[in-house]
Parts: structure tokens; sequence; C-alpha cells
């Protein structure tokens, strides 16, 4: 049963305000123009996707919103606060979170901890009180814990809780990087192909998994995403580039009819 | 048992009564979730089936009415069967890896208007089927993730079924005990249905009676106490899971442990240490397998020490467990082997509290079963069906015999036929098919008498040997027993026999048709530097005859010991050119051999076989995968295999 479809008539989809919004991005590295001009904005609850071909300037984007690049032009505004360009840690105190395309975990660690270190920003007792683990501090990880609980049981990795991150398939360490980037309670969750090199039971998974945090949680998602029909399931808007400009934005069905991206990807005649 | 005669309850739901009365604070069920045991105590319990059952009568259900639950071993879904019982409602248990037109003939068989599932997944299979089943009015699903946007008036979230529940409970203080008090022990209690491999699945209708009965016998043959634990984790539609994990727990007043996935069975097991447990044979093969893998694996002082104290263990430690004498020696080796290997791998497959180990639902390779024995874990083999409550026969304590299933339990009659077919009445006989008075009536005839459909005898120490289907089994021309599964089971035991096809029903001598195991001879016959091209080729090889013939004359070695079997030793064989296959018709998709399918296609060699010459040419049709047909032209030895005269039989072997 496909839950979008049944959404779609029966649900109020709290459409939600911006609480993203990119105002002409751009971005340089020299004589390269990653980003020129790219302005969209992203509604509270929703799922927006991106897309565009390689070297689009899609994980440039991302890393604008989260604050690992500057760019050289335009404003950011999130959850009503304007700013030139945002700050890593500043994007991720404020909610802001992600996961990342070659994943970026702790091979050496469990699933449990990697997801625990997730909540890091959350940990309010000194490392004095941690280590010695009295009072408050033991209150605070037990709450962590059940949250980190609670994250393993929404993603269905019971069964490798304790295992040593390094030795897990490829699949499942994605998940485990959804785990993480959920631990820190995002408002924004930003996913940079979240399904890269996975078989279709894995996509299939993945997918649920995204619907349900957005479902679950109400967390906005921003993906990157590459396969087509995944993305055109699961967003409910689509911003397409090429070359660093925007070239549609829309509904998937809009952005699928628009002339500019069967261009893009299909090529021109000259 | 901690219960006085005279006061004995003799129901489901005056059995949760008893023990929320008599060990309130005591853990009845466990589940781990959130990676932490949950544990709700009888007394919490009463609570939970006592709202439940206020909430499922206040939506309806009735007396006689049946409730289907699906799901994982969730304690909401036990709670059901209960609260279910309680109102002398009948829970019906699916398999939850049933697909959803599985469940439309039961659904629309047993009349099922409420069903309780555990999640979305469920609950979608029963959308899906809801225009076919128009008498399914209520689903109430345990986990609400991914049904929240659901809009459909049949379904309701548990919480709102137990809430309506406690409110009407608060204001009837003596519902519960009112309706507790209506229940006979002879009312239908469960509806469990058979897979039937031929036609619809047949509702098999047990009893509170059958089911405490059974329990009992259980508990009063093994000592079973109320501080057992128990990990709950097969199928709850399966009469073993509901006997071994319902009945007794109930019956007793030990404690069920609710797993937290499928995948985390082996964790979930070392965690609890069960003291009590139950596997069919597949369970038990895989953990073997694991646990084989991962010595492989092992440095080599490990390797060596594991190989030579399973040596030993094999040759002793099966003696020691039943109590035979053992020499000094070996004992004192056995003892350091328990300390260095044992007691570990015990540990690591979390068996070091089984005090008792039940394995049953199909035949279990003699190794596999003696790998476990020589370990010291007490694995048990039982004989039961679901139309008996599992109440036919145990293998006692001390004297297990590995090809038998042990003597009647207390209370069972069996009786075999000439046919060999067994026969028995037990308090555990089912009381009938559900709204099938013809099969109830060929099943069970007038004087009580249930026909199992299985042949077996009884041997000289009163063990009852299960040998085969009734229908399959047949006599050579001088009249001996014939039962071909048993010899095709027992070939299939060696790991290089992968199919075997016995003859022998109104012939002189018996005789097969055997399928090597590509994947095993090939490995045998690449570490002895055998060159071969394909499966005709290796199966024609000299050695690999040699090797089968080896078990084959094993096999019969072994049937040389029984007086009943020894005449249907196999005289000659032949190893097939190619794999029997389901595309050629030879095998059912379950892959079951077609035997009388198989005999017509391979006359010739059936002939052969009969005959003397050594020598047999086949000419038979097979579908390519790509659909085409062609034939294939073989040549194929028959071989000789030696038998064994029953008296020298034990030196032989």
């Amino acid at each position: 049963m496909n839950l979008r479809e049944l959404e779609a008539g029966q649900v109020e989809r709290r459409p939600g305000d911006a609480i993203l919004a990119l105002d002409g991005i751009s971005l340089a590295f020299g004589g390269v123009k990653a980003l020129s001009d790219v302005s969209f904005d992203v509604r509270e609850h929703e799922i927006r996707a991106i897309i565009g071909p390689n070297g689009a300037g899609k994980s440039s984007l991302l890393n604008v919103i989260n604050g690992v690049y500057r760019p050289q032009q335009g404003r950011i505004t999130f959850r009503g606060e304007v700013r030139a360009a945002m700050e890593p840690h500043r994007a991720a105190a404020m909610g802001i979170a992600r996961t990342f395309q070659s994943l970026a975990l702790f091979k050496g660690m469990s699933v449990l901890d990697n997801i625990l270190a997730g909540r890091n920003l959350m940990m309010k007792c000194n490392l004095l009180l941690q280590a010695l683990r009295v009072g408050p501090a033991l209150r605070e990880e037990i709450e962590h814990r059940r949250r980190v609980e609670d994250i393993i049981d929404f993603l269905e990795i019971q069964h490798v809780r304790k295992s040593v991150v390094g030795r897990l398939p490829y699949g499942l360490q994605k998940r485990v990087d959804l785990g993480r980037a959920l631990a820190a309670e995002p408002r924004v969750l930003l996913l940079d192909e979240p399904m890269a090199g996975m078989n279709i039971e894995e996509k299939q998974d993945m997918s649920r998994f995204i619907l349900d945090v957005n479902d679950e949680f109400g967390t906005t998602i921003v993906l990157i995403e590459h396969d087509m029909g995944v993305v055109m399931d699961l967003s409910d808007r689509v911003v397409v580039l090429d070359y660093g400009k925007k070239i549609a934005d829309g509904t998937p069905d809009e952005v699928r009819a628009s002339q500019a991206v069967i261009d893009a990807y299909l090529g021109v005649k000259h | 048992m901690t219960v006085e005669t005279g006061t004995v309850p003799d129901t489901f739901p005056k059995l949760l009564l008893h023990h929320a009365h008599e060990r309130p604070g005591r853990p009845a069920i466990r589940e781990k979730a959130f990676g932490i045991w949950q544990a709700w105590t009888w007394g919490e319990m009463r609570g939970e089936v006592e709202r439940l059952a206020a909430g499922l009568s206040q939506a309806g259900l009735a007396r006689g009415a049946h409730i289907a639950v699906i799901g994982a071993n969730r304690p909401r879904l036990y709670w059901t069967l209960t609260a279910a019982q309680c109102l002398g409602a009948i829970p019906v248990p699916f398999y939850e890896d049933a697909i959803a037109q599985e469940m439309v003939y039961v659904f629309q068989d047993a009349e099922i208007a409420y069903a309780i599932v555990e999640d979305q997944e469920q609950a979608d299979k029963l959308l899906e089927i809801l225009p076919q089943c128009p008498k399914l009015e209520h689903i109430w699903f345990d986990d609400p993730r991914g049904l929240r946007h659901y809009a459909q008036p049949e379904l309701a979230s548990y919480e709102s079924l137990t809430a309506a529940g406690e409110a009407f409970a608060r204001a009837h203080p003596g519902f519960l005990a009112a309706e507790v008090a209506r229940i006979a022990p002879g009312d239908p209690a469960i509806m469990m249905y058979t897979s039937g491999t031929t036609g619809h699945p047949k509702g098999v209708v047990l009893s509170h009676e059958n089911l405490v009965a059974s329990s009992r016998a259980y508990a009063e043959l093994e000592g079973l106490r109320d501080d057992e634990e128990v990990l709950a984790y097969l199928p709850m539609a399966w009469i073993g899971q509901n006997l071994f994990s319902y009945a007794q727990w109930m019956a007793v007043g030990f404690r069920i442990n609710c797993i937290e996935s499928g995948e985390t069975v082996l964790t979930d097991m070392r965690e609890i240490g069960p003291t009590y447990y139950f596997a069919p044979p597949r369970v038990l093969e895989a953990l073997l397998t694991q646990v084989t893998i991962r010595m492989e694996d092992a440095a080599a002082p490990k390797r060596f020490l594991f190989r030579y104290f399973m040596d030993l263990a094999r040759r002793v430690g099966a003696k020691l467990l039943d109590g035979r004498p053992v020499g000094a020696a070996d004992r004192a080796l056995y003892a350091l082997g328990n300390l260095l290997v044992y007691a570990p791998l015990r540990n690591a497959l979390g068996m070091s509290r089984v005090r008792v180990a039940y394995t049953a639902g199909e035949a279990i390779g003699p190794d596999l079963f003696v790998f476990y024995r020589s370990l010291g874990i007490n694995l048990k083999q039982l004989y039961g069906s679901t139309e008996t409550s599992v109440m036919v026969c145990v293998q006692p304590n001390g004297a297990v015999k590995p090809d038998t299933v042990g003597p009647p339990m207390k209370g069972v009659e069996v009786r075999v036929l000439e046919s060999g077919e067994i026969l028995l009445r037990s308090p555990g006989l089912f009381r009938e098919y559900y709204k099938n008075d013809e099969a109830t009536r060929e099943a069970k005839d007038a004087d009580g008498w249930f026909h199992t459909g299985d042949a077996g005898f009884f041997d000289e120490a009163g063990h009852l040997k299960i040998i085969d289907r009734a229908k399959d089994v047949g006599k050579l021309s001088d009249g001996t027993l014939f039962a071909p599964k048993y010899l095709e089971n027992k070939l299939k035991f060696f790991p290089h026999v992968k199919e075997a096809v016995a003859f022998g029903d109104g012939r002189p001598r018996a005789s097969a048709m055997i399928n090597i195991d590509m994947q095993a001879v090939g490995d045998w016959a690449e570490r002895r530097g055998i060159p071969y091209s394909g499966y005709a080729d290796l199966a024609a090889k000299r050695p690999v005859i040699d090797l089968v013939r080896g078990c084959v004359e094993k096999v019969n070695a072994d049937l040389a010991q029984d007086p009943k079997l020894a005449g249907s030793q196999i005289h000659r064989f032949v190893i097939l050119h190619k794999e029997l296959d389901a595309d050629d018709g030879e095998l059912t998709r379950t892959r079951k051999v077609r035997r009388r399918f198989i005999a017509e296609k391979y006359a010739g060699i059936v002939e052969a076989l009969d005959g003397t010459a050594d020598r047999c040419v086949v000419e038979a049709q097979v579908r390519f995968e790509d659909g085409r047909t062609g034939s294939i032209r073989a040549e194929l030895p028959v071989v000789e295999a030696k038998t064994f005269a029953p008296a020298a039989a034990r030196a032989a072997a």
C-alpha cells in the first residue's frame, strides 16, 4: 500500500510556513562557479528534493545550508533569522542535522555509541560528572540512552545494537548514519544521497524510514537523490539544478513536465 | 504443581485468576523492548486481560465467536488469547508471514469478525482482503507506527480498546469473575488451522481440557516448576509454540520471554538463559551451522581443541547424559572438555541453564541430535500433532534412543494397526474439525481412536518408532514392512546425498535411486584431486560411487539392527545422471519426491534395479530453464550394496 496516496486524500498535511529560505545564493571556488543566484525555500514538515545532473551543485547547496561553505552572495533565513552565511555549529545548535554521501561514522564504535554521539550537543553535564556517572549525569545518560533506544527501535536495528559499525553491511551503515542524525532531534534533516549504492530492497526500506521520520516526528527533510523514481515518490516539492543554476522548482509532476529539466537530463540539439 | 486437589483450575481464565492470586508479584511475561527486558507480573497481567476482555466484550465479542490474532510474539497478543478465552470466544492465531490471500479462506471459514494485529504490515493484509471477508468488522492494532493516517472505520488502536474496557471494568467490578465462572473445561479454547497438504486447511478445535491435560502431563513428566524461564520466539500459530509457551505457561505459572525481533533470538536467548527450551530441527541446525562456521574462522589451537573434545563428546557425552557406564579416563577428559569447550559453547548457544529441551516437527538428523546431547544438553524428541495437543510420546530422561520418539505419555493409549498406522486415544485429543463433520469422523472413529495417518511400530523397549506416512508404507513381496520415506530420510541425513527415492512395494527387494549433493560431493572430489566437468560426470566417477555405496551400506547396517526393518535393506542402487527437479515434475514445489511419477518415468531403471544387470540405459526428457525440452541418454551403472544379516549387524556397524 502506498502511504502517500492514502495520505493525499485523507490527511491534512500541515504544510506550514517556510522554515528555511535561500535568497540569491552564489558560490564560487576561484573561477569555478558552483552556484549562481539560487533561491528557494523549504516549508516546515515537507520533504524537499534537490536533483540535477552530476556537478550541478547539489552537495554544495547542502553545504551552504549547514554552513560548511560560505557563499559570496545571498542570504539564508532559518527560523526567522537572516544571515549572510550559516556557521556549522550554529546550524547544529539551531536544529539542522545531516547525513553524508560517504558515511561519516565512527567505524570502530558500536551502533549504540555512534547514535549516542549524535546527541553530544544535548549533553549538559560536565566531563567530570559524566566520568563519575553521579547524580545528574547518570540521570542524563539514562535519558539519552532512552532516546537512542527509540531510534534503534524506529530504524529496526536492534539486532546490531552492539555490533561494531565498520563490520556492518553498507545498507545498515546508511541506516545508522540516519540514526545518528536523528539523535540530534533536528528540525531540518539534510540527506545527501541516502540511497546511493543500495539495492532495490534497501532503497524501499530507506524510503519507508524517510517517510516515517517525516510523518512521526514532523521533521522537515531536504534530500539529494539520483534515483528519479524515489525522488518523485517521496518528495512534496523538487528543486532542479543544472550548472549551478536553478532551472525548475515545483511539485514532482510540474518538474517532470518542465522542458528545461528534460533538456538538462536528456541533452538538447545545438 | 502448587495447586491442591479439589480446587485445581481447569480452564485458562481460571488459571490466570489463580496465578494472580497465588503469585501476584512474580513476573509472568517479559518482552525486550527498547533494549530492556520489560516485565509484567501475574497481578498486572490480570489487570491487562480484564481491561482487554471488557473492551472486547463492549465491542460485541460474544461466546463462541472467533477472533484472529496475527503477529509475532508480543505480550498483548498473548493477553488477547486469554481475554478471548475469558469471554468464551475462540482465538484463531495466524502465521505472521502468511500472505493476505492465504488468510482469506480461514477468515471466511471461521466467519471471523474481530482481529487483533501487531502492526501496519498485518493491518494492510486484512484491509486488502476486507472485500472478500465482509464479516470482518474490527481490526485493532498494537503498534500504531505508519497507521496514524489510515481512516478505515474498521481500524482502531489497541489502546482505544483497553481504554473503553477500563471504564467498563471499573463500573462493573465483578465482570471478569462472572465471565470466567461460565467457562467449562470442555469449551473450545483455541482453533488452529492445519496446513493441509491436500485441499483447504482444517480448523482443529482444542478445548481447555485438551490443552490443560497435555500441559500437566508434560509438567509432571519433567517436573516443571513455576520458576522456569521460556523463550517465546516461534510462530504463535504453531501448536508447538502454543502448547509450550502458552498452555504450559498458564498451567504451571512459569515465565515466558518475548524476543525483541526475529534477528535477535540468539542474543535474547543468552540474556534470558532459558531453563526449558523448544526448537524445531531447522533452528538447531542453523545454530550448529553458525558454530561450525565460526570455528572454521578460529585460530588453529582453538580448532584443534574443538575437534578433539567434540570427538570425545560424540563418543561418551550422550552416554554420560543417559547415566550409562563410562571409563574413568574418559570421564576425566570429558570434565576437562566441559571446562574448556562444552560449557563455553553451551553459554554461547544460550543453553547453559537448559534442563529440558525438546525438538519436534520433522525428522531430526542423528548427527545433529547427538551433537546437542553430547554437549550435555538434555535434548529430547517428542511426537504429537495439532489434533493431539502434542501429547503422544516423549523420549524419557536417561533412556533416549535417537531413532524413536519414546514411550507413550501417561494417559495416552497407542495402538498400531496391521497396516502400520498408529491410532491413539488421549485426553489431549481434539474436539473436532471446525464445520467439517466428515473429516472429523474420518479421523476419529466411533470408539474415540484418532487415526494419525502416520505409520510406525513399537520396538522391544516399548518405544514408538515413526517410519513414514501410513499411505506410503508398503510391503515387499515376501511381506516385509517397507517404509520408503524412512529409508530416504536415513540416506538424506548423509551430507553427500541430496535426494533419494526408494522402491520396494510389491517387489522382491528394496532398491534406491540417489542424487548426490553437488556442493558436498564436489568439495569432497576437489579435496581428493578428482577432476569432473559437471553433475553427470561427477556422479559416474568410481570413487563417488564407492562413497555413496558406503552411505547405503551404513544405512543397511543400521536397518539390520531393527528386526522389523532388517528385511528392507537396500540391495541395489543407481546414482541418477541428473538432479531431480520440480520443473521436470519429479519433485513437488516444496521439494518432496513424487515417487510414483518417478517410478513411471524411469521404469527402465526400476526394472534394472530389480534385475541382475550391472548397467542400464536411460533416456529421459528434461526441461531446460528457458522452457525448451531435450532428452538425455545415459548408461548408468547399477551398484550392488552389501546387506547385513540381522544378527551380524552389530559387529559390522
